[in-house]
Formats: structure tokens, sequence, C-alpha cells
């Protein structure tokens, strides 16, 4: 569990370009959770999933890993940072070893553990991801972005964290590789009861998968709920350049031209099953069935 | 950490200074510079700070930050002082174990001293009121007099801004890198020497993939746009004299003109 008490960051504190990138943010993220972290560029997000594993130090404020101040004398900031594992956004530009197995064993090592230990952790987490043995003696840098992006993320996920932290780890993916890494990512979550955290700009991403949305605005935490409340800020949302998932857009306007559907939908199954709903209450139905006759 | 150095970095204030002709900023530092080595006696030095002093104050540059930028040179200074300070032979003032400590070295010493810290407050002043594409604009319209004897000038200008204009982006990549290795564990503080070197390898490597990438990237962006050398090619904001450059070009013949005069009266 991690929890953040009123955190606090200031870049280039004391200089005329000093700028606040936190306000004040405390937040409680609880084991298991699947949560997603949304807000426009700028707003503080890639700094406040810094803060979670120590690598930015807040300028004030305090943070506790299961209960424990990470900012207190003699707190190992080694021991937390492979517990609390961080994907960078574009992960595949930290690759430097001459094969892909030994990159993902990386982390592992540093971790001090024994040879068989860090191969075994390594040959998981390539599975993990959906990268075959002969994929093992390649260079990382024969490979193509989508699987570049795969085996970094394996790289952190060998370290066996307790809680995941990726940032945007789709973007510049096609379609196929953005439903790979996040299919992938939800089975940890559902399996291994790992926690996850994702920052995304794509709503769809994030209302599909996520059950806790947490938004960020100019520093400061403005929305934390499930998405189906946040969502339903979706005019709130929008003034902060965000958006609701596009199904939700839909479905007002339906709901706005007379069609009495219900409006908070924010998955395209969601809203599929609530048109049909509305479909088969008012006699509009026989549509339906005629349409199916009609196939 | 990186971000940290102040030494030549831009401090965006709006001042005089900052709005002067690079051209007229370079020329009056190396006046500075040449004004530096002929002062000999204290009344040089006394007209050197109420030069250098007079431009911070119009710079609005607090001088904490410029003193600030001194820290990297801090070494070289004690050393070249201590150096004076104890080899100057002459009229002997102190002496201990083989150190002898002479009138001559130790006013020779302060001089030293004095001379370095204007030097690098004055060098400093410079960049810390003129953009590096400003300078580098300056260089190129100061020097193109080289272009007679063939020395490309453009292109040196451009490698010059093209090397500024990254050294941020670098500076930023390396954080990056840094702390994406260290959340897989890396440690770049800890160990020897040579463990030190070796924890580089996660750093370097990716960083010189990604100098090399955003080069390649940059020159297929500067061919796309027809850019072919220095030969025809108009400025969008040419440099221009204004009635200020001309007023500071009046104190940057006074102050060389007063020194000199000072070191031969006095």
């Amino acid at each position: 569990m991690i929890t953040l008490r009123q955190v606090e960051y200031k870049y280039q504190e004391g200089t005329p370009m000093e700028t606040e990138a936190l306000h004040k943010v405390s937040l409680e993220i609880r084991d298991g959770e699947f949560i997603g972290l949304i807000g426009h560029t700028g707003s503080g997000k890639s700094t406040l999933i810094q803060h979670l594993n120590g690598l930015v130090r807040a300028t004030g404020g305090d943070i506790l890993y299961n209960g424990e101040s990470i900012y207190r004398e003699g707190f190992s900031m080694k021991e937390l940072r492979s517990r609390v594992g961080l994907v960078f956004q574009y992960p595949e530009h930290q690759l430097f070893e001459v094969d892909v197995f030994t990159d993902v064993c990386f982390g592992p090592k540093n971790q001090g553990l024994s040879k068989e230990e860090i191969e075994k952790r390594a040959r998981e987490a390539l599975s993990l991801v959906g990268i075959g043995e002969n994929y093992y003696k390649k260079s990382p840098f024969e490979l193509s972005g989508g699987e570049k992006r795969r085996v970094a993320i394996a790289g952190v996920l060998a370290m066996e964290p307790e809680v995941l932290i990726l940032d945007e780890p789709t973007a510049g993916l096609d379609p196929r590789g953005r439903d790979e890494i996040l299919g992938q990512l939800a089975r940890l979550h559902r399996e291994r009861g790992m926690t996850v955290i994702l920052v995304s700009h794509s709503m769809e991403d994030v209302a599909k998968y996520v059950d806790r949305i947490m938004v960020m605005n100019h520093g400061c935490l403005v929305f934390d709920d499930t998405p189906r409340v946040v969502f339903g800020h979706y005019k709130e949302l929008e003034e902060m350049g965000l958006a609701a998932p596009q199904v939700t857009y839909i479905a007002h306007a339906l709901a706005e031209a007379g069609f009495p559907v219900r409006t908070d939908v924010i998955t395209v199954e969601e809203a599929e099953e609530a048109i049909l709903c509305t479909l088969n209450m008012d006699g509009v139905g026989r549509m339906e069935k005629a349409d199916g006759e009609g196939r | 950490m990186m971000r940290d150095i102040t030494l030549g970095q831009y401090y965006p204030v709006q001042s005089p200074v900052h709005k002067l002709d690079p051209r007229t900023k370079l020329f009056g530092t190396l006046v500075l510079i040449v004004a530096l080595f002929v002062a000999d006696n204290v009344y040089c030095y006394g007209a050197a700070a109420l030069f250098l002093f007079g431009i911070i104050a119009a710079s609005k540059v607090p001088v904490g930050h410029i003193v600030k930028g001194l820290k990297p040179v801090l070494f070289l200074l004690v050393f070249s002082a201590a150096f004076n300070l104890f080899l100057t032979p002459g009229e002997e003032l102190v002496h201990f174990w083989i150190f002898t400590i002479t009138k001559e070295g130790l006013v020779r010493a302060g001089m030293m001293a004095v001379r370095l810290t204007f030097l690098v407050m004055g060098t400093s002043l410079l960049t810390f009121t003129t953009t590096p594409n400003q300078l580098t604009d300056g260089l190129e319209r100061s020097l193109r007099f080289l272009n007679v004897v063939h020395v490309p000038v453009h292109e040196i200008a451009m490698i010059m801004s093209i090397a500024l204009r990254f050294i941020p982006i670098l500076v930023e990549e390396t954080d990056k890198i840094m702390k994406a290795q260290m959340a897989r564990g890396a440690d770049f503080e800890t160990g020897g020497l040579i463990k030190k070197a070796k924890a580089m390898i996660p750093l370097l490597v990716p960083l010189f993939i990604s100098a090399f990438r955003r080069a390649s990237d940059l020159a297929l962006a500067m061919e796309a746009r027809c850019y072919h050398g220095g030969e025809g090619r108009t400025k969008m904001k040419p440099l221009k004299y204004r009635t200020a450059d001309r007023l500071a070009y009046l104190i940057l013949l006074a102050f060389p003109t007063g020194v000199v005069l000072l070191r031969v009266l006095l």
C-alpha cells in the first residue's frame, strides 16, 4: 500500500524558473488495485509516478510504503524500487545489452539474486509478455518497436514488483500491439493480484481495464473515483483538455435526441447492452428481430 | 543534478544588457579580457571592477547567481593563487617549513585571484544575458571576414548552435535513462572506480544510440526544408545595431583607454 500525504514538488526551487509540478497531492493506493492515471501533458502525472518509487524527492509532504515513510533515515530506496516497478515512457530506449535475455536479467541481477533465480525470472517475465525463446539471443536493436517495448516491460517485470506503474505503455504502438500489452497487464493483475497503475491518454483503454481513475490537472488531483463516476464529469474533463470515452458521448447524444438510453456507459460492450435493452423495452425490438431474420 | 550547473546558462530577465546586439556583448567581453591582462595595479583593477559590476547591475542578473557560477572554477582559482603566493621571489614576510610567503607573492596572488574571478564572471555574464542562438549569430557575423580565407564560418556556426541546442536535450535524456535504469535497480553512486565505470554502460549505450537517432532525424528534417549550407541564406532576424549598441561601444572604447592610461600614468 502506498500513501501520499500532501505531497508537493517544485522544479528549480528558488530560481526565476521555479514551477510547481505537484500541489498537495494526497491519495492511497491499495494492494491489488488497477488504477488509471489521466491528465493532459504537463499536468504532473509523470512527476507523480516518479515519486512513488523515490526517483524524485518531494519538496513537501510525505510518502508511506506499507505505512513506513520512504524519506525516513535508513529506508532502502533500492528495496523500494524493486517492489514498485516503474516502466517509463518509451521504455525501449533504455535497452542496452548485447541480447534480449541478458537485458531482462539486468533488473534481477541488481537485486542480488542467484544465477538460477535470475534466469528463471527472466524466462518467466519474457513469457508473460509473449516473447519466445527464439528471441533470447537476438540483439534488442534488431526487434520491431512493439517487441522492443515488450522486452523492456519484461525487464521490469523480471524484478517481480508488487506494484507496477506504466507511463503510457502503448504510445506509438499499432492497435494490435496495444491490445496485446494491455491484455497482458490485465492478466497480470487478475492472476497474480499485482497492483497496476496505468498512465494513459486513451480514455477507451482506461475505461475498459481499470477499476479506479485518478485525474491530474495543473499538479492537483481533481478526481479519484470509479471510471463511471469520473466520466460522468465529462464536461469538467473537457475543460481540462481531456474527454470521456466516445461511446459515452454517443449515449448522451442518443438521450438528447429523445432515445431513452442509459448515459453512464463507458465501454462499447456496455453501450451495446444499454441500446439493446432500450430497443427491447419499447417494442422497437421487432426491428431487431426483423433484422435478425434478414441475415 | 545536472540541471544545477549555473555556469553559462541563460538567465531569462528583461534588461538593457539582454537587449544589446550579441556582437556588442562579444566585443565587450573581449575588451574586458584584454583589459584584465593589461591591468597591473590596483587602480586598473578598480576600473575593471567598476566596469564589470556596472554591467552586472544593468543586466539585472543577481550577483549571487553569478558568484554561484564560480564554484566549478574554484579549484583552479585557489591553485593558481597558491602558486603565485608561494613561488614568487622577493621580500620575505612569513616563513614556515618549505613555504615562504613574500610581499610580492601576496600582491600577485591577490591580483591573480581577482583577475581570474573577473574573467569568469565577465564571460559567464555574456552567456547569462545572451541566448546560445544569439551568440552563434553574433559570432557568425563577426567572423564573416574569415570567409575570404575559405574558413566555412557559417557551417562552424551551425555546428556550434546545434551542439549547444543539443546540450539540454541530452541532459534531459541522460536524466531520463538514468532514472529508468535506477528503477531497474542500477546504482550509479557507490563502489570503486571500476565498478562505477561499469555502471555507466547501461547509461551510455542508450544515450549514444539516442544521440545518433536524433542526429539522423535532424539531418533528415533539415534536408526536407532544403537546407544547403550558408550560401545565399538569409536570416529571419538579421542583426542590427541600435542606439543602445552605439552607446555601449563608446563605453567599451573608453574603458580600455582608461585602463591603459591608469597603467601608464600610475
